[in-house]
């Protein structure tokens, strides 16, 4: 399916920071590169500054100076967007209200003089390929949320951009779209196999679409790795406790060992701080039997979600720890139980962000 | 008293004003329009009488330019004004609407100052070109006075539309290669078309029926309004007034209606 885009270009940032004219400084100077083909996720609470990050590389924001945006190493950084060949989704949509489904998705290549003929031709194409039969006449007005998401996707890549971003493009629909669709642009986004660049403050979308992750902050990026990296091997308390789940205990360390209020958890690394601060993964806890176990802890509470169960034991640590058990283990409110983890599952993370 | 009673009750009043102040003397308008030698023929009269089909003709035509110059000049600066902040801008807004608070009267004299015989384009003019331009009381006058009080109710409401649009539908046809011509022809224009139709429609009633302009400019042309006041004042005949006044009520009315039919029911006339 190559053929529909081609695999894009690549990206360089250097060193762009964004000083808006109010004095809000919303990106401080990053760098980053992005592969060909590659699909990269900026992930990041509100205001962090993802948005103007993509708005630099997209063209519609100028980066401080110094900054400088290359694509395929060619500097565009003074090129307007309307030249840079990329197909934006926005988290509006911004579908063109006086045009119908299909004049939106040929509007690009209208706009770049193809002919009639192959226009249409493109349109169903893509029309098919976003599962929109039968809407091509519509108006914008008479579209679902799904649908118009769909449209302003088919309109963005159309014009077989270098480079494909998107705006939190699943944020303005409901959870259980949101869900299926997110599959669904998972499969769309492999199979096109485009550079694209995909903001969101989702961790789960972040996780399933994203090569990479680029975790941001307060306008720092502060971590970037694979979804995996991101979520077992997160380099601070904040990545660790955005992405995913996460108990945070504070303790001292001893013969490589983290002493708890419960017990000792033996820790990988034969690490000689004094005290650490540790994230341990609510999946990766085991319960097991009280006797014998080198931390216990009483169950607090437990809730029940299906596929699992939540468990909160007290007692065992500083502060109550999280548990995900199999929806299998019988357990109950007062029980004192043991709790076990591998070495490895343990994380330390810097004392301070 | 049941529910249904207490309405009827409510709406007395408005009937009742409406009867008095707007029904009635209509009626006795239309009537009156037809009570003349001619009877019901004093309407067509409007149309085949010479004197009446030229101004007829020529307010209808100065009312279309008005409103196109205000057209293309308000949606210009509209545009400019919503999107660019810059130093002055309240106070250059404020100016522009300025006019909105003056009678008719007021601004034929603003252009009677401006474009009369001790005017200040006539100073400058003879100054330049040795030559005296006077042209305050001729239709370019009447027209510059429309336009006067026009730009300001149409640069408002395109203001307001221009507010309204999301930014993004430029930043999406940017981004799909459109350049800023492209734009202002695929995306700015074509969401303002509503914002358009009202406003236009608007200046156009309102240049069709102005009167205070037209009664300190209009001393050798003709218009519909003064045509109407000379033939009720100076000549006595009512029945040709009235006749005439229901065709400009008319004409404007139809203008306003097809303007809400094409964009969906906003359009109130005003001035
Ligand atoms: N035009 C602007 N002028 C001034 N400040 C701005 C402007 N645009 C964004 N900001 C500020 O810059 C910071 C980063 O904004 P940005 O839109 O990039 O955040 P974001 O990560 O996309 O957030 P969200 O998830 O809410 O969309 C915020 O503090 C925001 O208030
Ligand atoms: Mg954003």
């Amino acid at each position: 399916m190559n053929a529909i885009v081609g695999h894009g270009a690549s990206v360089h940032i250097e060193a762009c920071a964004k000083t808006f004219a109010d004095g809000t400084l919303a990106l401080a100077p990053a760098t980053l590169d992005i592969a060909r083909g590659e699909t990269l996720v900026l992930l990041g609470p509100s205001g962090c500054g993802k948005t103007t990050m993509l708005r630099i590389i997209a063209g519609l924001e100028q980066p401080d100076a110094g900054g400088r945006v290359l694509f395929d190493g060619v500097d565009i950084t003074a090129v307007p967007i309307e030249q840079r060949n990329v197909g934006m989704v926005f988290q509006s949509y911004a579908l063109f209200p006086n045009m119908s489904v299909a004049e939106n998705i040929g509007y690009g290549l209208k706009i770049r003089g193809v002919a009639r003929a192959e226009r249409a031709a493109r349109v169903a194409e893509l029309v098919a390929l976003t599962n929109i039969t039968g809407l091509e006449d519509r108006r914008i007005d008479q579209l679902s949320g799904g649908q118009r998401q769909r449209v302003a996707l088919a309109r963005a890549v159309a014009i077989r951009p270098g480079i494909l971003l998107l705006d939190e493009p699943l944020t303005a629909l409901d959870a259980a779209l949101r869900d299926r669709l997110r599959g669904e642009l998972n499969r769309l986004l492999r199979s096109l196999g485009i550079t694209t660049i995909y903001v969101t403050h989702d961790q789960a979308e972040a996780m399933e679409l994203g090569d990479r992750i680029v975790v941001m902050r307060k306008g720092a990026i502060v971590q970037i790795g694979t979804p995996r990296e991101i979520y077992f091997k997160p380099q601070s308390r904040f990545v660790a406790e955005f992405v995913g789940a996460a108990n945070i205990v504070e303790a001292p360390v001893a013969d490589g060992r983290l002493m708890l209020p419960g017990g000792v958890l033996p820790l990988a690394e034969g690490d000689t701080h004094p005290a650490a601060v540790a994230m341990i993964r609510p999946e990766t806890i085991a319960i097991v039997a009280a006797e014998g176990a080198a931390l216990t802890g009483t169950i607090d509470s437990i809730s029940f979600i299906g596929d699992r169960q939540r468990v909160i034991v007290g007692g065992a640590s500083d502060k109550p720890l999280t548990i995900d058990a199999p929806n299998t283990v019988a357990v109950t409110i007062g029980d004192r139980v043991g709790l076990s983890v591998a070495p490895d599952a343990i994380r330390l993370l810097p004392e301070h962000d | 008293m049941s529910h249904r009673s207490f309405i009827w009750i409510c709406l007395l009043p408005l009937v009742a004003v409406t009867a008095a102040f707007f029904l009635l003397p209509m009626a006795r308008l239309v009537l009156l329009g037809a009570q003349g030698p001619h009877g019901l023929a004093g309407y067509l009269a409007i149309l085949f009488e010479p004197r009446y089909r030229a101004t007829l003709i020529n307010t209808m035509v100065l009312a279309s330019v008005t409103t196109a110059a205000t057209l293309a000049i308000a949606t210009v600066s509209g545009i400019f004004l919503q999107r660019h902040r810059f130093p002055g801008r309240a106070v250059l807004v404020a100016m522009l609407t300025f006019p909105l608070a003056f009678p008719g009267v007021v601004i034929g004299f603003l252009i009677i100052l401006l474009a009369g015989r001790q005017g200040l384009i006539g100073g400058i003019s003879s100054h330049l070109i040795g030559e005296k331009l006077v042209f305050a009381y001729s239709i370019q006058g009447l027209f510059l006075g429309y336009l006067y009080f026009s730009i300001p109710r149409v640069i408002l409401t395109i203001m307001a539309a221009a507010q309204k649009l999301d930014p993004g539908l430029e930043e999406a046809a940017r981004s799909l290669g459109a350049g800023p011509w492209a734009v202002q022809r695929d995306v700015v224009l074509p969401a303002l078309g509503p914002a358009f139709v009202a406003s236009g429609a608007i200046a156009f009633a309102t240049a069709m029926g102005a009167f205070g302009t037209a009664f300190t400019l209009a001393t050798n042309i003709d218009v519909l309004p003064m045509l109407i006041y000379t033939e009720f004042t100076l000549a006595a005949n009512f029945s040709t007034a009235a006749a005439l006044s229901v065709g400009l009520g008319l004409i404007s009315w139809a203008m306003l209606a097809l303007a809400r039919s094409l964009s969906g029911g906003t359009v109130a006339a005003t001035g």
